[in-house]
């Protein structure tokens, strides 16, 4: 069958299942099981709705329980078992941390990561902080505005392509189809650069990726922020005679600061997942190799299923903090 | 009453040059592989793409045909090779000035005769053709060099396209990864709408014991990396696998089919087909739980605003929930459910890892665009002409659905992150 038929075909099997679950769940409920009419109409219509919010939970939770919570609990036993011949698992303990501790690469990785996550957050969010500051009142900000918001459409994969471009390095000699490369030989450099292959600065030039994407979704979500904030607090600050950076930084920023860390958070958790952009344009070679990568190599490269496990586990370790802020601030708005 | 922008005149221009600044910057990493793609592979090793946009100076260096087998003895000991500079493949431009050494790059204008000393002369005209003319001796060996200057005008191919799109051969497989792309995309984008709707209204509208609960787990699961279920999952779908096709057959111990029934018939197996655990069912499933949280989390917060009065005075008209979730609920959340809806195909239009861990097998006949794309940046990293058209290719719909759909894509950013 042509994947495309079979892609149609699924589409009306899933859809009207969906919906032919949905409806026929409610009819069976109302006409078969409780209907709401006879003796005892008023005690089988509560009993009605007490089941169907599960009705209507209910393929929901099966798809988060088996997609999501239930790798959680499998992964974290794995993370404590070694893969043996013929599908079989043995118990090791905490084998599979500690021979992943002792190995360079993973200190390489976890090095790496705690930079991506001081630098991408802070440098996305200043950016689209100041991106949504200077563009608030221009005439044509908004066009500016699609424009920085834009690479959020485009895949890791895709500006993994396009910035290798950028960081194009051709012989000394010949015409540099790299723009950085023209650019730091116009600027006096010596020879050109191969930018991807210099320990730590590489890391730098494939953050630069991640920033250039994640600053639009600061900027848009913070331009709403900071045109939130009520214009009587501005107006008593240049009453007071505070000067521009003064309103910025003393009187804009600390109002709109709960957004600024929910948006920082947010980048946060985008970062510590990153793997498209390393994996396509380093693949973790030069010293560039971040935890998401670290583990896909240790999965499906060494089929090392203990240590890739492990190595999931660490990045669940280092977002669950925010995972229980997140539960937290959640309920405190439900009371 | 704005100090940034404030009135002084300087202020607007630092305000305007600095955005200006901004903006291209953001733009012209896209717009490096946008021009690029029209270019043929010698336009792009020849010069950067910034310089492509304008007609450009160009030197050019060439040389006469081949004394030896050219030459034309005109009158007795005088020999000529006339051609023209643009019959070895290059385009035809008028030339303005020439030379016949490197230090001297335009000593002589079009139409010009160089004397090279002798009696041997060397002429080029403004249309390229030249003449070299002197003795049996000076007109053999090697060709005459001669350097020219012309302006080259901005070139623009779609040849790329061509080649990575409509390739018979289909040597780059990228139409073919374009449409698997598609298949994976549309059944992701849809499914989890309709899931998530329903669960949605229960946990906005529905009293139940547990809904807090069943909230704060979905908050929670917002931030689970899909990381975590990459192995729990690979070996969940091959079990589920190897139970349907028991079903349609015998499978012996490597997980090959042995034996085919009819239902295995109906549903297109064929003796001796290996089951994996890959495949577009895995990757629709895959990526419908793993978009479920925020769609249930945006279309809750969405609902939960939808006015009181309407929804209680529908059950009070009598209203089944069904209807008044489809009659009412639905079509008031329609920029709830599109904005989703654009999520959802932006993040499975441009995903990877779950394209590589449920879905590509070693036969690669699923293969989507992004790991086409990896592909040929690791087989033929150097051929631009190639990468930033099938590149360009595959970003060119989300890009088409983010500039038609942005005014909900931002709804929906605001309503997922500002609480």
């Amino acid at each position: 069958m042509h994947p495309a038929v079979l892609g149609l075909i699924t589409i009306v099997i899933g859809v009207g299942g969906c919906i032919g679950y949905f409806y026929g769940a409610n009819v069976f409920l109302d006409k078969v099981l409780f209907p709401a009419s006879g003796p005892k109409a008023g005690r089988n219509i509560n009993r009605a709705n007490m089941i169907r919010p599960w009705i209507f939970l209910g393929p929901a939770i099966l798809a988060l329980g088996l997609y999501l919570a239930y790798p959680v609990v499998a992964t974290f036993i794995l993370s404590f078992q070694e893969r043996l011949p013929g599908n079989a698992r043995a118990f090791v303990g905490f084998e599979n941390y500690s021979k992943m501790f002792a190995e360079p690469k993973f200190a390489e990785a976890m090095f790496n990561n705690v930079l991506w996550l001081t630098v991408v957050p802070a440098a996305a969010t200043s950016f689209g902080l100041l991106a949504a500051q200077l563009t608030d009142r221009l005439s044509w900000g908004n066009i500016s505005k699609s424009i920085i918001f834009m690479p959020m459409a485009i895949s890791f994969v895709g500006a993994a392509v396009i910035f290798k471009l950028v960081y194009e390095a051709r012989p000394e000699d010949v015409a540099q189809i790299g723009i950085l490369n023209h650019l730091y030989l116009l600027a006096g450099g010596a020879e050109p650069q191969q930018w991807l292959t210099i320990p730590l600065w590489n890391s730098f030039f494939l953050m630069a990726v991640l920033i250039w994407i994640q600053t639009g979704f600061a900027m848009v979500i913070l331009s709403a922020a900071l045109r939130g904030i009520p214009e009587e607090t501005i107006e008593a600050a240049i009453i007071d005679g505070a000067n521009p950076f003064q309103i910025f930084f003393k009187i804009k920023v600390p109002q709109i600061m709960g957004t600024i860390v929910v948006v920082w958070t947010t980048i946060t958790i985008a970062t510590l997942k990153v793997f498209d952009i390393v994996f396509a344009m380093t693949n973790g070679q030069w010293e560039t190799q971040v935890l998401a990568n670290y583990m896909y190599d240790k999965l499906f490269v060494a089929q090392d299923w203990g240590m890739g496990s492990a190595s999931a586990m660490i990045i669940m370790l280092l977002v669950t903090p925010i995972l229980v802020w997140n539960v937290y601030n959640a309920r405190k708005e439900m009371r | 009453m704005d100090a940034m922008a404030g009135r002084k005149p300087a202020v607007v221009w630092a305000l305007n040059i600095s955005v200006v600044f901004l903006t291209l910057l953001w733009l012209f990493p896209t717009l490096g592989l946008f021009v690029s793609s029209f270019r043929t592979s010698e336009q792009i090793t020849a010069s950067g793409w910034w310089s492509s946009m304008f007609p450009a100076e160009q030197t050019l260096q060439l040389r006469a045909l081949d004394p030896d087998d050219n030459r034309i003895e005109t009158s007795a000991g005088i020999f000529v090779v006339e051609g023209s500079a643009f019959e070895q493949g290059l385009e035809a431009v008028e030339i303005d000035s020439w030379g016949t050494s490197s230090r001297a790059l335009d000593a002589y204008s079009a139409g010009d005769v160089a004397d090279l000393g002798d009696g041997e002369t060397f002429t080029l005209n403004a249309d390229g053709t030249y003449i070299w003319q002197g003795d049996d001796d000076q007109i053999s060996g090697r060709a005459q060099r001669f350097f020219f200057t012309a302006t080259i005008p901005p070139d623009f191919t779609l040849s790329n396209y061509d080649q990575v799109l409509l390739d018979e051969q289909n040597s780059e497989g990228m139409a073919k990864a374009f449409f698997n792309t598609l298949t994976v995309v549309i059944p992701a984008t849809i499914i989890p709408i309709l899931i998530a709707a329903f669960a949605a209204y229960a946990l906005a509208w529905m009293e139940f014991p547990g809904r807090a609960l069943l909230v704060a787990t979905v908050v929670g699961l917002l931030v689970v990396p899909l990381q975590l279920a990459l192995i729990p999952l690979l070996t969940f779908h091959v079990g589920a696998m190897e139970l349907l096709t028991s079903v349609m057959g015998t499978v012996d111990e490597d997980s090959k089919l042995t034996s085919v029934n009819w239902f295995g018939n109906w549903f297109g197996m064929s003796e001796g087909e290996k089951i994996a655990g890959k495949g577009y069912f895995g990757a629709w499933l895959a990526h419908t739980g793993f978009g479920l949280p925020l769609a249930i989390y945006l279309l809750r917060n969405y609902m939960v605003g939808l006015p009181r009065d309407i929804i209680e005075n529908a059950r009070v008209d009598g209203a089944t929930e069904f209807q008044i979730f489809t009659k009412i609920i639905l079509p008031l959340s329609f920029p709830a459910l599109a904005s989703f809806a654009i999520f959802q195909f932006l993040w499975t239009w441009n995903d990877l890892l779950v394209a590589l861990v449920f879905l590509i097998d070693s036969s690669g006949n699923t293969t989507v665009m992004t790991k086409q794309i990896v592909e040929l940046l690791g087989t033929r990293g150097g051929d631009w002409e190639i990468l930033a058209t099938s590149a360009f290719v595959s970003i060119a719909v989300p890009l088409l659905v983010f500039f038609m759909m942005q005014k909900y894509l931002v709804r929906g950013l605001l309503a997922g992150s500002v609480k």
